[in-house]
């Protein structure tokens, strides 16, 4: 399930540089960071790095490494960068310290909406919301007289029209790479039919009605895309998309710039994006709400972790968003979203709205023993009802022996 | 060689093996009866997160984690057995499918998935590897002499690369647009889709293993050939024994130690196969054991991971290992004994 994390992974750091150029403080605290690695944590950790003493560490693999990091003594990070729900484990370990007294300090320009609360007190800041939405080839819809799907059902249709017209080979694409990003499929359109994925007692919620209905239109999809979905990550979409070789994509709102960089693109301005289809009709639509941001180590000094937060809020400051604009769906004071933009905020401001990503062992849990069992539907291994059934098995072993099922 | 002498050279390596493969493997041995979990209490919460303009705060039931004084999670220690055992090979199921004749029951178990490919793996590959390696070794041992050496160094640049860097590569050439996947879409006139399916991949896989690790065969069997027995040969010779009389009575048994060595070596390796499932992303499609003990081991975004599982997965992939190698030890060891 996360090979993702092995054979692509990219580690590299930025060394702390002298130059305090745009920071409005001089840090003389020696500072580390481990977050993501991808463009909007580059140009986060890039603005952290002009206040001096800060080095940053950018690894795609960070989860696997950050609880066991962030619960030495001291925390071998400082600042970390986490997601809806690899900010789970530091939470439940109490390895990051609650930010409300740095906030009221320092935090003067910071939007409500970016305080990540956890049973009142803030425990992250949040500075930008990461979602799947469709992103489509405009001259080819407007060519062949379609209206952008707002639904599945759409989706199927339209992908049937572009398929007959022979634009392209595939309409479809699709991050059905086994393992975590099939999962992410499945519970994004699960949730557009079923808010829930597991009951309060820690039991699996998914073998039902929604769930066959789940499958059922995800393997519809698939007729229209490349034979290969099945190790299709968001790279390879986002690739799909560049070279013209696809039409549509539910895909993630970090990917829309590279669709217009000249350097890599082949589509400059004609691919738009909107929001994501629902999977019924007049549903929210069938996705989720990330946010990416910032926590600060529970051990680590008092006086470490006030440097740190100033540091941290220097690296999300208005300065580094106006630089960075087209890098994601940022939270902060100064933003002005792209063209690409466009179709993440219609998905995060649709009424009514997607729901967040659930940041709980459980929805982890369960996300794992979906990316472990789902292929076997793909291939044709195994039913509908067979595949759901093998999911509620994965999941119940893997609960009982994290402790939450008894 | 002294008994003292011999000790002393032994001896740190010895130490060394037993402090970074028995006592490892023994504490494995001993992880996979135990089962470690947080202990949990059940918590209701209310988490608020961003959507663009506005804060989701949603009431959550969440089984949380409890820390002791010292802000650690509190965790149990249970003694299960060979529980995590049958958690992996679902022996009660399993059972079921066998006596049923159900072929796909039995694949529907990630462990028996799992052992049919890396049987299948090992015993397709072993014959091929020892077969190329041969053919490579006597062609070489029959080219000029001045031709020799670049011809050794370039039969054996395939063994020299990085298996996950080797596995990357043919995934590369083969992948929907790789450059030998539209040769072969050219030849063929229709499109070719080798990762779509388990059996294509599963060809590639044995394709490049044997790639890989025939050039270790060929120079371990080139090696025995220069220590031939000329007179031996040339007597057959005269006797009148073919080329092929010759390879099957005099070279083969004369090699047949370094052919029995390269046969362990390679049930060992192969048995472990990992590079490949994890190079060609061949998840969806084929699992190896080793990859399922990974797969065990590695946590989930939320940080959950299965020790137990993983410890229990890798002790069976070692007894899997024992077994295939118990006939090739029995012989050299009937033979070391023979040969006092």
């Amino acid at each position: 399930m996360y090979l993702r994390k092995l054979a692509l992974a990219g580690v590299f750091a930025l060394m702390g540089t002298t130059a305090m150029a745009a920071c409005a403080f001089e840090n003389t605290t020696p500072l580390k960071s481990l977050t993501a690695g991808f463009e909007a944590w580059k140009s986060a950790t890039g603005a952290m790095a002009e206040c001096g003493n800060f080095t940053a560490e950018l690894d795609q693999e960070f989860a696997t490494k950050q609880a066991a990091a962030f619960g030495a003594s001291p925390s071998l990070y400082h600042i970390g960068g986490v997601a809806n729900e690899t900010v789970v484990p530091l939470i439940n370990g109490g390895l990051i310290r609650p930010l409300d007294d740095l906030v009221a300090k320092y935090g003067a320009n910071l939007q409500p909406n970016q305080l990540i609360k956890v049973d009142g007190k803030i425990m992250a800041i949040a500075m930008m919301v990461n979602t799947q939405h469709l992103m489509y080839r405009e001259d080819i819809f407007t060519e062949l007289g379609l209206a952008v799907p707002t639904t599945y059902a759409e989706v199927l249709t339209a992908a049937e029209a572009i398929k007959a017209s022979g634009k392209v080979e595939y309409p479809l694409g699709g991050t059905f790479k086994a393992g975590w990003n099939l999962g992410e499929e499945f519970v994004n359109m699960y949730m557009g039919l079923n808010p829930v994925m597991v009951n309060a007692d820690g039991t699996p919620a998914i073998n039902n009605e929604a769930g066959i209905q789940t499958l059922e239109m995800l393997k519809a999809l698939t007729a229209y895309m490349h034979p290969e979905y099945l190790t299709s990550d968001s790279t390879f979409v986002q690739q799909q998309f560049q070279q013209g070789k696809i039409a549509m994509a539910n895909l993630w709102a970090s990917r829309g710039g590279a669709m217009d960089d000249p350097a890599e693109s082949q589509v400059v301005g004609k691919i738009n994006g909107a929001a994501a289809p629902a999977a019924v009709a007049g549903g929210a639509p069938a996705t989720t709400l990330w946010w990416d941001g910032i926590v600060i180590a529970a051990n680590i000094t008092d006086a470490e972790a006030e440097a740190a937060f100033q540091v941290a809020l220097e690296g999300i400051d208005t300065e580094m968003v106006t630089a960075h604009s087209d890098d994601a769906i940022w939270l902060i004071p100064g933003y002005t979203p792209g063209r690409l933009a466009g179709g993440a905020i219609a998905t995060a401001t649709a009424t009514p709205s997607a729901p967040s990503y659930p940041s709980t062992t459980t929805q982890g849990l369960m996300h794992g023993a979906l990316g472990n069992q789902l292929q076997a539907f793909f291939t044709g291994e195994k039913s509908a009802a067979d595949t759901l059934a093998a999911v509620e098995a994965d999941y119940t072993a893997a609960a009982k022996e994290a402790g939450v099922l008894k | 060689m002294k008994t003292r002498t011999f000790a002393a050279f032994v001896a740190p390596s010895l130490v060394m093996m037993l402090i970074f493969i028995a006592a490892p493997l023994l504490y494995v041995f001993g992880q996979s009866f135990y089962l470690t979990t947080p202990v949990t209490e059940q918590m209701t919460v209310e988490t608020c997160t961003p959507g663009f303009l506005t804060q989701n705060c949603t009431q959550e039931t969440k089984s949380l984690p409890k820390l002791d004084e010292a802000g650690r999670i509190v965790t149990q220690t249970q003694f299960v057995g060979f529980g995590s055992y049958r958690a992996i090979i679902e022996p009660a199921k399993a059972w079921a499918a066998i006596s049923t004749f159900d072929y796909r029951a039995l694949m529907a178990i990630d462990f028996w998935r799992a052992l049919r490919f890396t049987l299948m793996f090992t015993f397709v590959t072993l014959p091929l590897v020892l077969l190329v390696g041969l053919g490579v070794a006597l062609a070489v041992n029959n080219t000029a002499r001045t031709l020799r050496g670049p011809v050794i160094f370039v039969s054996l640049l395939p063994f020299i690369i990085t298996p996950v860097i080797g596995a990357l590569a043919i995934r590369w050439l083969f992948v929907s647009d790789g450059l030998l996947n539209n040769g072969l879409e050219w030849m063929l006139g229709h499109p070719v889709s080798m990762f779509s399916q388990g059996w294509t991949i599963e060809i590639l896989m044995m394709f490049y293993r044997v790639w890989h690790v025939a050039p270790f065969a060929f120079i371990i069997l080139y090696a025995g050939l220069q220590t031939l027995n000329h007179d031996a040969l040339e007597a057959a010779m005269i006797d009148g024994a073919s080329r092929w009389q010759r390879l099957r009575y005099v070279i083969v048994p004369h090699l047949m130690p370094l052919i029995i060595f390269v046969t362990l070596i390679h049930l060992m390796d192969a048995y472990r196969v990992f590079d490949e499932v994890v190079g060609f992303r061949a998840e969806a499609h084929v699992i190896s054991l080793q990859y399922l003990t990974y797969d065990f081991l590695i946590p989930d975004s939320t940080g959950n991971r299965s020790i137990s599982r993983a410890a229990a997965s890798s002790m069976l992939t070692m007894v899997g290992i024992l077994i295939l190698l118990i006939p090739l030890l029995r012989r050299t060891w009937a033979q070391h004994r023979g040969s006092r």
